[in-house]
């Protein structure tokens, strides 16, 4: 499913580019529990990029319309929920590579470092500033600091979201890791 | 001043990277700052003795008025001698005491040094909250320095127990810091005592700094700390379990006895326990074989001296007191030193397995002779100079010193009896033991040995050289100090006949057969090892009791609590101060209505629903019904948000449902029978709330301040003219941080719980804790 390891290293002809690195599908030893439908495992992938890109929209968008750093980030994290409904929890390994802890604490860092930056020049902690760019054909751009933190936002979120995914998700899979059927009896009986 | 303590947590800082690049040579290296410190002190001693004491001060937190204050006085400089003095000799002598190569080095000269810098910022300090901070920063170091690298179970129940109880006396003392700090309206010490507050107030507070005390110096009921903390290589002992930091405790009473020595709840303590740990701990030294649990029950005891003499409070008590103080740091310190030296070098410490060690090593015999006269109180030794003294002033006080005398002399008959025993123990020689194997001593640990013990014989023959130092302490008692002087000699006096009757009775208790076998025992239930067991244990079982009450495991229960308190406590106050709304509109918009309909119809059928998978949609029905009631009202953003959030909850819900039985269990007796607990609670809770939402949205008068600014500063303050996406990231960005922060909590604490359940134990389970300790001393 991932690509093969010396494909990584070797620099890629130019001619080549374009194709893909993965395997679009599942091969059939990495089913899952469930039944598998390929028209959704398929819609699943084409839509994946655009959602992840109007979660994007959202994050940087949200200063003048609807979005922020939270709708990104669950726009985003539902792009991920709708490869692990489709594909389960192979199709979630494959998607994402990072650890979700990682990408929670960055988001974290984030956030906090733009909070205490202004407190180095002196000014109070989370004060924000405004650069304006004029860039030659977008126009002028305007980026405010605050923008940081909206990120910081948008990854903790994605992070939450997939290890959500990870544990609630894969991990209580019937014969997902570590969750035999024996404790699952039991367990049972001891609910009921 | 400020800058020495400083130069010692930088080094402690730098010191694990020159560990790692010269070894022991670190220790060394550690010893420069202490040794600096003692030779700025006593270059400056002038000051401290001319009245003058000079203070500094350094502002930390200025906003609510915390600053740390110096000041250098008598005192003071007494304890830097022993702390800088003793600590640099003790770090040299690490040097030459630790393994080549040994990985702990960077660790524990770095400890040492940090303790060392706590210690001198604690005799310093002129405010009590420094003085708290730097107290607890001992414990700390003491605690790392006890429990080593942790591998066997003896060092970590060791180093907790040091933690524990001295710990719990030093919140104690925090909480009597403030009270009487309240109570004098000033953190200065030296202001505190200049005009000490009285009443019920001051006597709580006085109790509870004595029981910091008492926690720190290992007073009766809480010694059993000392002796188990002689786990730590014995340079530490040396340093913080002799010379300095269970000095502490004396150092705080001695440094509130000038202004407190007059109430009751102040001596009566100080004496009653200090006489008690006295002769408890010479007592039980006498039954030691271990050459160093010798010296920490001798320890005890002496500090039990300290403590007594302290509390007397006359000024030659005091002057007595700070004497045998500086004379203790010396002895015991070279003692100690002297034990590590053995240790080393045989392999032992048990006295019943060294003989002939004197004969080998003559001049660590005589230095270690040296020490042991001066603990016993021979002439002409400091100790016995202090000793003198201290006989003196108890001598002529008022009639309950006399009581104390005849403690203090029972005492020192066992303080006499156990310093022989440790002096034969360690150097004689037994026919019945072949000479212990040994190689030379070491010149330069011999040395550092005989520095301490040396100076306890010069000073004693030139008393002249620190008493204005130590009589500049004794002053703070008393305006007319009566006309006695340190010496070696004051004639045929009582004192000298006291001091010749201790060492007889000494002599004769050590000579005695009936020694060995009653000495020092104590009855078991006695013994205040198994009072601190009873502690700990007994908190255990109490948490355990309260955390299985409150912790009941019940979903129900817990949302019940929850719900239960909402209406009951904010609730009756909330709806009290409401008016009824006037104008009560059926809707604003036509399209409110179908909306709240299907919100309505989906509520109600989720109760019906018997499978969970139907319940769950139908929330998720309500839930989108409303977010488009939001968008109704013109709140996009909050609409988004809610969307997608309904949308992970519903799919969060679907993952952990597909674990459950499809349906709802629903014919057992008792869940039909708390069904209408359950449901009359969800009604009132649910009525309560949705009343709650009318009456506030109809006694809101226009828009809110803060409403009004957010709106108007949106675009110039944080160029944004989304009015919401200012607040969140800015007008109220601490709060959002706050919110992410507790996100990312509780993603990681139901993340780890779900991994931490799905992980199997190994086959044959985990291999226990005292399994890995015995093989980990069996490596050692």
């Amino acid at each position: 499913m991932t690509a093969e390891p010396e494909q990584r290293i070797e620099p890629v002809p130019w001619e080549e580019w374009d194709r893909p690195r993965d395997q679009w599908l599942m091969a059939e030893h990495n089913c899952n529990t469930w039944p598998r439908s390929l028209l959704l495992e398929v819609c699943a992938r084409i839509v994946f990029p655009t959602v992840l890109m109007v979660s994007v929209y959202l994050l940087l968008a949200g200063h003048h319309d609807a979005g922020g750093g939270f709708s990104g980030g669950l726009v985003a994290g539902l792009a991920f929920v709708l490869r692990y409904v489709a594909g389960g929890s192979a199709e979630l390994a494959a998607t994402v590579r990072i650890r979700p802890p990682v990408v929670i604490g960055s988001g974290l860092s984030i956030a906090v470092i733009t909070a205490l930056v202004p407190a180095l020049s002196g000014q109070p902690v989370l004060s924000s500033a405004i650069w304006k760019l004029t860039l030659p054909v977008l126009g002028e751009l305007k980026i405010t600091t605050n923008l940081f933190l909206d990120i910081g936002v948008y990854l903790l979120i994605v992070g939450v979201v997939i290890d959500l995914l990870r544990t609630v998700g894969a991990g209580t899979e019937l014969g997902g890791p570590g969750l035999d059927d024996e404790t699952l009896e039991r367990e049972e009986v001891e609910r009921t | 001043m400020l800058t020495a303590i400083a130069a010692h947590f930088v080094l402690a800082a730098f010191l694990p990277l020159i560990a790692r690049r010269w070894g022991r040579a670190a220790f060394v290296v550690g010893a420069l700052v202490p040794a600096a410190t003692l030779v700025f002190a006593l270059s400056h001693a002038g000051s401290a003795l001319a009245e003058r004491h000079p203070a500094e001060s350094f502002a930390w937190a200025p906003a609510i008025g915390l600053e740390f204050t110096t000041r250098f006085d008598e005192l003071a400089l007494l304890m830097i001698v022993l702390v800088s003095g003793i600590g640099a000799l003790v770090l040299c002598y690490y040097a030459c005491y630790a393994k080549p190569g040994d990985r702990a080095v960077g660790r524990d000269s770095s400890l040492l040094v940090l303790f060392a810098g706590s210690m001198l910022g604690l005799v310093l300090a002129d405010d009590v909250i420094s003085l708290y901070i730097f107290w607890e920063l001992t414990t700390v170091c003491s605690f790392l320095l006890v429990g080593g690298d942790g591998l066997t179970k003896k060092l970590r129940k060791s180093a907790t127990q040091a933690l524990l109880v001295t710990s719990l006396g030093g919140l104690a003392m925090l909480l009597g810091l403030i009270l009487l700090a309240t109570a004098a309206g000033t953190t200065r010490i030296s202001e505190i005592l200049a005009n000490p507050p009285g009443g019920g107030v001051v006597t709580a507070a006085v109790l509870l700094i004595l029981l910091g005390a008492f926690t720190k110096s290992a007073q009766v009921p809480f010694h059993p700390w000392l002796p188990g903390a002689m786990v730590a290589p014995t340079p530490v002992s040396a340093y913080l379990h002799a010379a300095a930091m269970v000095k502490a405790g004396v150092y705080l009473v001695a440094r509130f006895a000038p202004g407190f020595s007059d109430l009751p709840a102040w001596w009566v303590p100080i004496v009653v326990l200090g006489l008690w740990t006295m002769v408890l701990g010479g007592f039980r030294a006498l039954r030691q074989h271990d050459l160093k649990t010798l010296l920490a029950y001798g320890t005890i005891s002496q500090l039990g001296f300290l403590m007594v003499l302290v509390g007397a409070g006359t000024w030659i008590a005091a002057l007595a007191d700070v004497t045998l103080v500086l004379a203790h740091g010396l002895f015991k310190s070279a003692l100690f030193l002297t034990v590590g030296i053995i240790d080393k070098r045989t392999g032992t410490r048990d006295i019943r397995e060294l003989s002939g060690l004197g004969a080998r090593w003559p001049p660590l015999t005589v230095f270690a002779t040296l020490a042991v006269l001066s603990m016993a109180g021979f002439p002409p030794l400091l100790g016995f100079v202090g000793k003198e003294a201290a006989i003196e002033g108890l001598l002529h006080g008022q009639p309950k010193d006399l009581l104390l005398l005849a403690g203090v002399v029972l005492g020192s008959v066992f303080t006499v009896a156990y310093s022989l025993r440790f002096l034969v123990g360690a150097f004689g020689t037994r026919p019945t033991v072949a000479p212990t194997e040994a190689p030379p001593s070491g010149t330069v640990m011999t040395t550092i040995v005989g520095i301490p013990a040396v100076t306890g014989l010069v000073l004693a023959f030139v008393p002249g050289l620190v008493e204005p130092l130590l009589a500049g302490y004794a002053d703070a008692y008393s305006a007319n100090p009566p006309d006695y002087h340190l010496g070696l000699w004051h004639g045929f006096t009582m004192p000298l006949l006291l001091s010749i009757a201790i060492i007889v009775a000494g002599y004769l208790l050590h000579r005695t057969a009936l020694a060995p076998r009653l000495a020092g025992w104590v009855p078991g239930p006695l013994h205040a090892q198994r009072g601190y067991q009873a502690g700990v244990d007994g908190l255990v079982a109490l948490a355990q009791s309260v955390t299985g009450r409150l912790q009941a495991g019940s979903l129900p229960i817990y949302l019940g609590v929850i719900l239960v308190t909402m209406v009951a406590v904010p609730g009756a106050g909330l709806l009290s101060g409401i008016e009824t709304p006037v104008d009560l509109r059926a809707w604003d918009s036509l399209l409110q209505v179908p909306l709240a309909a299907l919100v309505l119809v989906a509520a109600g059928t989720v109760v019906l629903a018997r499978r969970r998978l139907t319940a769950v949609l139908l929330t998720g029905v309500v839930g989108y019904g409303i977010g488009a009631l939001f968008i109704v009202d013109g709140g996009a953003d909050l609409a988004l948000a809610q969307f997608l959030v309904e949308s992970l909850t519903l799919v969060v819900f679907v993952f952990v449902i597909r674990r459950f039985p499809p349906r709802f269990v629903d014919d057992r007796p008792y869940f039909r029978r708390a069904r209408w607990v359950k449901a009359t609670l969800a009604a009132v809770a649910g009525t309560f709330v949705a009343v709650l939402a009318v009456l506030f949205s109809g006694s809101r008068e226009g828009m809110p301040e803060a409403s009004r600014f957010y709106i108007e500063n949106a675009e110039d303050a944080t160029g944004a003219t989304n009015v919401v996406n200012a607040i969140i990231v800015d007008f109220r960005a601490f709060d959002t941080i706050g919110e992410i922060a507790v996100l990312a909590v509780a993603a990681t604490g139901a993340a780890s719980l779900i991994l931490a359940r799905a992980r199997r134990r190994p086959p044959g389970g985990y291999a226990s804790e005292e399994a890995v300790a015995e093989r980990a001393e069996v490596k050692q």
